[in-house]
């Protein structure tokens, strides 16, 4: 890569110049926009080796005269950088949230976030997937004496759906570094519980990193192992098996043998079923589509408190487009997405959890389930 | 709903280019599904309230950029797994997005939701004249089945003759273990 110097001389030039740099894509590094370029005044940008060459061409093309600022921008970094900071590092690297992390990291950052938070988290275990992956919550609990309702949110229920995992991270990140100083979390924290499932389709989403990004399901042998995965989403014990499933294994929409029949959807409808007493809220993290989903899928009749499940999720609809404008569509999925049955969200709400909501985050199908990194902190930004 | 010809869908849509946010062009629609034969495309008439952007230049950029290339362009998953893709493949990604469109119109239903998921893999085909050639093969995700369709296509293209989709199909699935 390498740097280039340029002074516009003529206001034909500066257009020139902001036009190359919006359809290239190029990285300026003064000014920080294009628009702010300006005639008579420094410009310095970056230009990735293999657009080197068309870019000189077409600055020779306008006759904008240039000089080469820095002709190898790798050698510099490298220069930068001495050998030793890699290995001796005594402050440890803090969890980058704005990538995503593969399983192994995950299990990690839990045992240190409830380590470095062990005045409000607890890691507790929930049960054990096909492969024999441990599944824990984390849960998020201001000591009080007086019993708490609880909010639980779990993420990654499908494979591919990185961002899911992504923004549970992030949500915890967010309520630990902020319970002290924002009124609105403490306030949270003193009449609630979180719990959170970073990743509940554990086996899957090792899947997706190691061999096929685009998994959806878990990984259970079918058929003397020809076939693999049952959709958790279409698993649970609501309507199980009645619409939009396929009893075909190798359908990504699979609903499994039997309602529960896999482990993971077990250990998650065991605990939730014990706790359901005390359990305010069901939040399923999911992507892509951008939509606050309410029950049900598996019939158009609404909910009984469907108005008020309704009023909330507008509510938080409208807050997250304040945030950066994107916006969300709210409904209950046989109205507005599709049919289906034995959703994790349906079978909260059919065993009394009054609010049960399903999230499909960023975006609409321009990147679907491979969403760029830059995109994490703000989808998850505006998802908090 | 059409009696013995098919549902008919009116809409009002508006555009917006992907390279500028804020330059959006109103359009109105009209989308015929015929009744029965699922093997049928949808009519589409549309009418556009406005000019669509010029990209001649970018478009020139890239045409000669590719023409110059010592050997045949060669790229796999893009996006990659991170959902990134290098500024080179920009316009590789933009150009199978656009065939795609062509693809996914050619096999809608009522009952489908495609998506281009990926590119698993695109090989720059040589040609004497002056077009650029493209072998592609895609993954396409409908949201109603949740099904990944890989599909191959075959898009040429060339700056002032625009795009062609000249062969396409879809591929089995592959079956992973």
């Amino acid at each position: 890569d390498q740097v280039f110097h340029i002074v516009p001389e003529t206001f034909q030039q500066v257009q020139h110049l902001q036009h190359l740099c919006s359809t290239l894509l190029l990285d300026l590094w003064k000014p920080q926009l294009p628009e702010d370029i300006r005639t008579g005044e420094d410009l310095h940008i970056r230009v990735p080796a293999p657009l080197v060459q068309e870019v000189k061409d077409s600055l020779d093309h306008h006759m904008i005269s240039y000089k080469v600022l820095i002709s190898d921008l790798q050698k510099l970094v490298d220069q930068s950088m001495p050998k030793e900071r890699r290995s001796h590092r005594q402050v440890p690297e803090a969890y980058v949230y704005t990538q995503y992390h593969p399983m192994e990291e995950i299990y990690q950052w839990m045992t240190q976030i409830q380590k470095n938070n062990s005045e409000l988290v607890t890691q507790h275990y929930l049960g054990k997937t096909i492969e024999n992956q441990e599944m824990y919550y984390l849960q998020i609990s201001q000591p009080s004496d007086k019993t708490k309702k609880i909010i639980w949110m779990d993420c990654g229920i499908h494979a591919r759906e990185w961002i899911s995992p992504a923004f549970c991270q992030w949500f915890v990140k967010e309520i630990l570094q902020n319970y002290k100083s924002d009124p609105k979390i403490s306030r949270f924290l003193q009449n609630l519980d979180l719990y959170v499932l970073p990743v509940l389709n554990i086996d899957g989403y090792i899947y997706s990193w190691e061999k096929d990004r685009l998994w959806r399901k878990n990984r259970s042998p079918h058929m003397n192992g020809t076939c693999y995965g049952t959709d958790l989403n279409r698993n649970f014990n609501s309507s199980w098996g009645s619409v939009g499933v396929s009893y075909n294994c190798s359908s990504e929409i699979f609903c499994g043998s039997g309602p529960e029949s896999e482990p993971e959807t077990r250990a998650v409808a065991q605990f939730i079923e014990r706790k359901k007493n005390d359990i305010l809220c069901y939040l399923t993290i999911h992507s892509y589509g951008q939509y606050i989903l309410t029950p049900y899928g598996s019939t158009t009749k609404p909910p009984s408190n469907s108005e008020e499940l309704m009023h909330v999720a507008e509510k938080a609809a409208a807050a997250l487009m304040g945030k950066y404008g994107t916006s969300y569509k709210v409904g209950s999925t046989s109205l507005i997405l599709y049919s289906n049955s034995g959703s994790s969200r349906d079978w909260a709400h059919m065993i009394g959890i009054p609010f049960s909501y399903t999230f499909e985050l960023r975006d609409n199908g321009t990147y679907g389930f491979v969403l760029p990194v830059d995109q994490i902190q703000p989808t998850c930004e505006e998802t908090m | 709903d059409i009696d013995d010809v098919g549902h008919k869908y009116y809409l009002e849509l508006e555009l917006e280019d992907v390279l500028d946010k804020d330059s959006t062009v109103n359009c109105t629609a009209e989308v015929l599904y015929h009744l029965g034969n699922k093997n049928i495309a949808p009519d589409v008439q549309f009418t556009l309230e406005g000019e669509l952007k010029n990209a001649d230049e970018a478009d020139n950029i890239f045409y000669n950029r590719i023409k110059s290339l010592e050997k045949e362009l060669v790229a796999e998953n893009i996006p990659d797994s991170h959902g990134n893709v290098p500024p080179e493949m920009e316009p590789i990604r933009l150009l199978a997005w656009v065939a795609s469109g062509y693809v996914i119109w050619q096999n809608s239903t009522e009952n489908t939701k495609f998506q281009l998921a990926q590119i698993k893999h695109v090989k720059q085909v040589k040609r004497s004249d002056e077009y650029l050639e493209f072998d592609y093969m895609i993954l396409l995700h409908d949201m109603v089945s949740q099904e990944i369709i890989p599909w191959q296509m075959t898009v040429l293209w060339h700056p002032q003759h625009g795009i062609q989709v000249t062969q396409d199909s879809r591929q089995p699935k592959h079956v992973s273990g």
